[in-house]
C-alpha cells in the first residue's frame, strides 16, 4: 500500500516535472506566434508543420553554441547561476494542485505532488530563491551591464513580493489556510476568490509579471539599455537555462494565479455532473478528470495574457516602477486587507447574530 | 490628470484590445518561395524575342528598338539570310547577333512599342536576376530568343 503511493507519487513528480519543461518548451514557440500575430506576421512556420518543430531547432542550435566563460569571471558562480535559476523555478510545481482525488480500485491518488500544509509558503520562499540565480549570474560575469541587471532584479523582485505577500493575505485570511489543496477545495464550484479578491488579484498580477521579469517590469533584462542585463555575458544553454527559467516561473506563476483567485480545478457545476452519474466513483474521477483539464486552461489563458501583454505595454522606466511598487501597490495591498478584515467582520455579525 | 487617467488601467485594457484585434486579424506575409506576389498584367519584365508560328524569328534586324530606347541598351547586327535557312529567319534580313544589356535597360518598354514584326517583348512573369559579373548582364540572342516549342518534330 505505502510502496504504491510511493511508487505513484515519483511518477508523478516525473510528469509534473516533464509537464512544466514541455510548457516552457512551447511557451516558446508561443510567445514568438502571438508577438507574430499581434504585430500581423505570420511567426515561425518552417520548422515542421506551422513550424511546431521550432522549440527544437532552437534548443539545437543553443547546445552547439560555443560555450563562452569570460576571463576575469568567476567561473564556479558564472556556472552555479543558471543552474539555481533553473533548478529554483523546476521546484516550485511541486505543491501545486492540478487537480482533485482520483479513486483507482482501492487506493485514491492526489493529483497534487506533496501536500504541504504550508503549500503557499514554500512557493514564496523558493520563488524569492530565484533571485539568487540572476544575482550570482549578472555579479560572475565580471561586467557592469550584468551586475546593474542583477541589482535591478534583485531591488524589483523584493519590492514587489512585499506587496505580492500583502494582497496574498487577503486571500489567506478568507481561506484560513495556507495548504494550495484546502484553497483549492474552499473555491468548489463557482465560489472563486476572484469574486471577493478583485483588488487583491490585480495586486497580484502586476506583481507576478513584475517577480517573472516580463514585460512591462522586465528591466533586469533590458537590451535597449543594458544589452541584456544579467545574461550578457551568457551563451549556449548556460543562456538556454536563463531563458527557459522564465518560463517555467511564467507557468508556476499562472498555476499559482488560477489556484488562488480562479478556482483551481474547480468549475462550475461541478457538482450536478458528479451528481448525473449513479456510480460515485465514475462520477469522481470524470469530475476530477475534467478538472485537470479546466486547470490547464486557466493556466494556459494566463500564459497567453503574459504574452499578451508583453506585445502591447512599453517597459517602465526605473524610478516608475519602484513608485508603483512601493508608493501605490503596498498601500493598496494593505488597504486591500482591511476591506477584506472588514468585510470578515460583517459577514460573521450578520451571519452569526 | 483625471483619476482613471492616472489610474492607467482603462488605457491599458484600451491597448489590449487594439493588440488583440490585430492577433485575429488577416496577415500581411506573403510565404515566399511557395507563394509569389501576383503582378500586374502590364508588368513588363525580362525581353523575349519572338518566334512565329513556324518556329522562324520574326526579328529582321531593322534597329527601330534600338533606336526607341532611351537608355541605349540595345545593339544588333544584321545579316542576309541564306537559301535554306527559310525555316529559321522568317525575313530575308535578320539579326546576327543581338543583344540587350540588362545593367542599361530601364525597363520602359518603347521597343516593344517600336518594333514593327512583333517580334521583342518584355515578359510578365520574368525578372533578369542578380548576377556576380558585369558581362553576363549582356544577354545575347542564347538567352533573349524563344525557345523552340515543336519538340515532337524532332
Amino acid at each position: 500500500m505505502d510502496s504504491v503511493v510511493l511508487i505513484y507519487k515519483g511518477i508523478y513528480i516525473l510528469a509534473i516535472f516533464g509537464i512544466s519543461l514541455l510548457i516552457a518548451t512551447y511557451s516558446t514557440y508561443f510567445e514568438r506566434k502571438i508577438a507574430a500575430f499581434i504585430q500581423d506576421r505570420v511567426g515561425p512556420n518552417r520548422a515542421g508543420p506551422m513550424g511546431l518543430l521550432q522549440p527544437l531547432a532552437d534548443a539545437g542550435k543553443l547546445f552547439f553554441k560555443e560555450e563562452f566563460i569570460p576571463a576575469n569571471a568567476n567561473k564556479t558562480l558564472f556556472i552555479l547561476g543558471p543552474g539555481i535559476a533553473m533548478l529554483v523555478a523546476a521546484m516550485t510545481s511541486a505543491v501545486i494542485p492540478f487537480g482533485d482525488t482520483l479513486i483507482l480500485g482501492e487506493t485514491s491518488f492526489d493529483l497534487i505532488a506533496i501536500d504541504v500544509n504550508i503549500g503557499i509558503l514554500y512557493i514564496f520562499a523558493v520563488v524569492s530563491l530565484g533571485v539568487y540565480g540572476l544575482m550570482i549570474g549578472g555579479w560572475a560575469s565580471n561586467n557592469k551591464f550584468s551586475l546593474l541587471g542583477a541589482i535591478r532584479a534583485a531591488s524589483q523582485n523584493i519590492s514587489y513580493e512585499l506587496a505580492m505577500g500583502l494582497s496574498l493575505i487577503a486571500v489567506l485570511m478568507l481561506s484560513g489556510s495556507l495548504s494550495l489543496k484546502v484553497i483549492a477545495e474552499q473555491q468548489a464550484g463557482f465560489n472563486w476568490n476572484i469574486w471577493y479578491q478583485p483588488l487583491g488579484f490585480l495586486i497580484f498580477l502586476i506583481c507576478a509579471f513584475a517577480e517573472t521579469n516580463r514585460t512591462p517590469f522586465d528591466l533586469p533584462e533590458s537590451e535597449a539599455e543594458l544589452i541584456g542585463g544579467y545574461h550578457t555575458e551568457y551563451s549556449s544553454m548556460k543562456l538556454g537555462m536563463y531563458l527557459f527559467a522564465e518560463y517555467i516561473n511564467i507557468f508556476v506563476v499562472s498555476a499559482v494565479m488560477a489556484t488562488l483567485y480562479f478556482g483551481a480545478y474547480n468549475f462550475p457545476f461541478m457538482e450536478n455532473l458528479r451528481n448525473a452519474f449513479d456510480d460515485p466513483v465514475l462520477g469522481n474521477n470524470v469530475v476530477t478528470i475534467l478538472g485537470v483539464g479546466v486547470m490547464f486552461a486557466k493556466i494556459f489563458a494566463f500564459i497567453f495574457f503574459f504574452m499578451w501583454v508583453r506585445w502591447t505595454l512599453p517597459r517602465f522606466r526605473y524610478d516608475q516602477l519602484m513608485k508603483l511598487g512601493w508608493n501605490i501597490l503596498i498601500p493598496l495591498a494593505i488597504l486591500n486587507i482591511l476591506l477584506t478584515g472588514g468585510g470578515i467582520l460583517l459577514y460573521d455579525y450578520f451571519t452569526q447574530g | 490628470m483625471t483619476l482613471s487617467e492616472r489610474m492607467y488601467l482603462p488605457a491599458i485594457a484600451q491597448g489590449l484590445g487594439i493588440t488583440l484585434k490585430h492577433f485575429f486579424k488577416k496577415k500581411a506575409t506573403i510565404n515566399y518561395p511557395e507563394e509569389t506576389r501576383s503582378r500586374s498584367e502590364i508588368w513588363r519584365g525580362l525581353h523575349v524575342l519572338k518566334r512565329d508560328e513556324n518556329g522562324a524569328e520574326r526579328c529582321t534586324a531593322c534597329g527601330l528598338c534600338a533606336v526607341a530606347c532611351p537608355a541605349e541598351a540595345i545593339t544588333m547586327t544584321a545579316g542576309e539570310r541564306k537559301k535554306g535557312e527559310e525555316h529559321l529567319y522568317r525575313e530575308e534580313k535578320y539579326a546576327v547577333t543581338y543583344e540587350v544589356n540588362m545593367l542599361r535597360c530601364i525597363f520602359c518598354g518603347l521597343c516593344e512599342e517600336a518594333c514593327p514584326k512583333a517580334a521583342i517583348f518584355l515578359q510578365d512573369d520574368k525578372l533578369a536576376p542578380a548576377r556576380y559579373e558585369r558581362d553576363e548582364f549582356i544577354y545575347g540572342k542564347d538567352r533573349l530568343v524563344e525557345p523552340l516549342k515543336t519538340t515532337e518534330t524532332k
